[in-house]
């Protein structure tokens, strides 16, 4: 996923920028510099007015009405399932759920397919990188089911040992759950490899994706995991809206996690049968207009083409790790070999936290704090980091307003 | 929002050479205050006499403001008891809450925090110390979290 094309794809940044009016605006008396895509990405005009379409004109319930609307609303959200599953390129619209985001796909996984069905003696192994959302809801399965949580270190640059990694994955090991890239690092990890090992030793592969799909083509048969989970947020599409992709196999023989209205074939006071694949798994009124947005965004994104998007971007990521190199007192956390549009860093006398006030009244946003990766934070025995993360609508001028910034920064604190 | 505001020259001196700094032998009590929003620690001690703070003393890892209010806090609680304590904590978070509070020349030099009215995210940082050394003199032992 980390190819960058050697020939450098036209990219016209300042007409990608055209399309996300929230850039344009000042902040603290500064012209805005969005350096936070990784907590968020914005959402351009084509999101905003595929929701807005639909809310304007044929919003409704979902699965129930015979209506003029209502169909055309279940047509919309069964439409953007469609689109999820091409941009992914699962075989079926069965494989694809729409949860909340790359958490509660997460933690539909956990509950539904890892509770019942892993005991004492049973091994997760999950790497020292993951964002909480992928350490958390295995430690609650742990501690369901009595099985074992297992963590891959590691090493200095912030690259998984993976040496480790494959000594850990043992006949034990029922589940392997893994970042593709991380958030906190930026590290890209070779997930394929890692599926082809757990596969070949008998366990399945859940892969976190939030931070992977805005900066890579994912084709989950290619890859060949069993989940794949991620954040229409992160995508440039709204929030409030994921989608899990699970093979259909492991799908149908996993009991719905939560119960109500859509999910259901029949009920009875005695027994309820359940919908089938994808239903099952959405109990309730879905986010219909989350779902649109998602499709918009998949469209848009896809429009400028992915690889163009990352080529872009690992062009910004190479300059502003040049540029940081060269500053007295910075160091970066997480030089990984490959990495995706990430940079963290600490500046030497100056809390990340009292960097992030100073950069914002510059005007640049970036985040701070331990990126909902304290274990990488204790790893690398910091309290938090400084992360400054790119997506498509980022400039040179940006990385200069960053790097100018922090030389206020070392003023300061100087 | 004026950055010279927040970080004056009495926060980035108590910051770079905070006073009072390291564990206090022969303490009476202490506490472990933590910022789980930027992961701010610090740990307070105390030694009593009756109500008051015969000595006072902290250690941890944490923003310049976080720090510098550590800092100065443990210099203004030097000798004074506990209800006296309690009143300088409510002008102090006033003066951190509210942008139009003007520092009462009994403040000394903990109005140097007053920039820190202007930065609403920033408040938790000043106060975690406060809280710690609540913690301390209430209940002894136990963490306390700003959250
Ligand atoms: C790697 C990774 N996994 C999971 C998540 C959780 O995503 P969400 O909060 O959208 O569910 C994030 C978001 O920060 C992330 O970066």
């Amino acid at each position: 996923m980390n190819a960058v094309s050697a020939v450098a794809a036209p990219f016209d940044v300042e007409r990608v920028r055209a399309d996300f009016p929230i850039l344009a605006q000042q902040v603290n008396g500064h012209p805005l510099v969005y350096l936070d895509s990784a907590a968020s990405g914005q959402r351009p005009l084509a999101v905003l007015r595929a929701v807005e379409r639909y809310e304007t004109h044929y919003h409704s319930n979902v699965h129930r009405g015979v209506h003029t609307l209502s169909q055309a609303a279940t047509e919309a959200f069964e439409g953007a399932r469609e689109r999820a599953r091409r941009f992914l390129n699962a075989r079926s619209t069965r494989e694809i759920v729409f949860v909340r985001g790359a958490t509660e796909g997460i933690n539909l996984v956990a509950q539904s397919f890892a509770r019942s069905r892993f005991a004492p003696g049973d091994e997760i192994l999950i790497t020292g990188l993951e964002h909480h959302a992928n350490i958390v809801p295995w430690q609650m399965v742990c501690e369901q089911s009595g099985c074992t949580l297992k963590v891959a270190p590691i090493d200095r640059r912030g690259e998984v040992d993976l040496g480790r990694l494959l000594e850990l994955l043992t006949a034990r090991t029922r589940l392997v759950a893994v970042a593709h890239v991380s958030n906190a690092l930026g590290t890209v990890v070779p997930v394929k490899r890692i599926i082809e090992a757990a596969h070949s030793s008998g366990a399945l592969v859940l892969i976190d994706g939030a931070q992977a799909v805005p900066h890579s083509a994912v084709d989950v048969r290619e890859l060949g995991c069993d989940f794949y989970a991620f954040s229409g947020h992160k995508l440039y599409g709204p929030t409030g809206i994921g989608v899990l992709y699970g093979r259909e196999e492991l799908l149908e023989e996993m009991p719905p996690w939560q119960g109500g209205g859509d999910m259901i074939r029949t009920v009875s006071f005695e027994k309820s049968t359940y919908n089938e694949l994808p239903w099952k798994f959405e109990a309730g009124t879905p986010n219909i207009s989350g779902a649109v947005g998602l499709a918009a965004a998949m469209d848009y994104l896809e429009g400028l083409g992915v690889e163009a998007v990352a080529a872009h971007e690992q062009r910004l990521l190479a300059l502003a790790t040049a540029e940081l190199e060269r500053m007295p007192g910075i160091e970066i956390i997480g030089t990984a070999a490959h990495k995706a549009a990430v940079l963290s860093f600490t500046l030497r006398g100056c809390h990340p936290h009292d960097l992030g006030t100073i950069l914002d009244s510059e005007g640049v946003a970036i985040r701070t704090g331990h990126h909902c990766a304290m274990p990488v934070m204790t790893f690398f025995d910091i309290p938090a980091t400084a992360r400054a993360s790119f997506g498509c609508y980022n400039t040179e001028a940006d990385v200069r307003a960053l790097v100018a910034a922090l030389g206020k920064a070392r003023e300061v604190f100087g | 929002m004026d950055l010279k505001d927040l970080y004056r020259d009495v926060i980035l001196d108590h910051n770079r050479r905070p006073r009072n700094f390291g564990a206090l032998t022969g303490a009476d009590a202490q506490a472990d205050g933590h910022n789980p929003l930027c992961g701010d620690r610090l740990t307070v001690w105390v030694r009593l006499e009756g109500e008051r703070i015969a000595d006072i003393r902290f250690e941890g890892k944490g923003c310049a403001i976080s720090t510098a209010s550590a800092s100065l806090m443990t210099e203004a609680v030097k000798g004074k008891d506990k209800a006296a304590i309690q009143a300088l904590y409510e002008q102090v978070h006033t003066l951190l809450t509210h942008q139009e509070a003007t520092a009462d020349a009994s403040l000394g030099k903990l109005a140097a925090l007053a920039g820190v009215s202007e930065f609403p995210a920033r408040v938790k940082c000043a106060t975690l110390c406060w809280h710690t050394l609540n913690a301390a003199l209430e209940r002894g032992a136990d963490a306390v979290t700003t959250e």
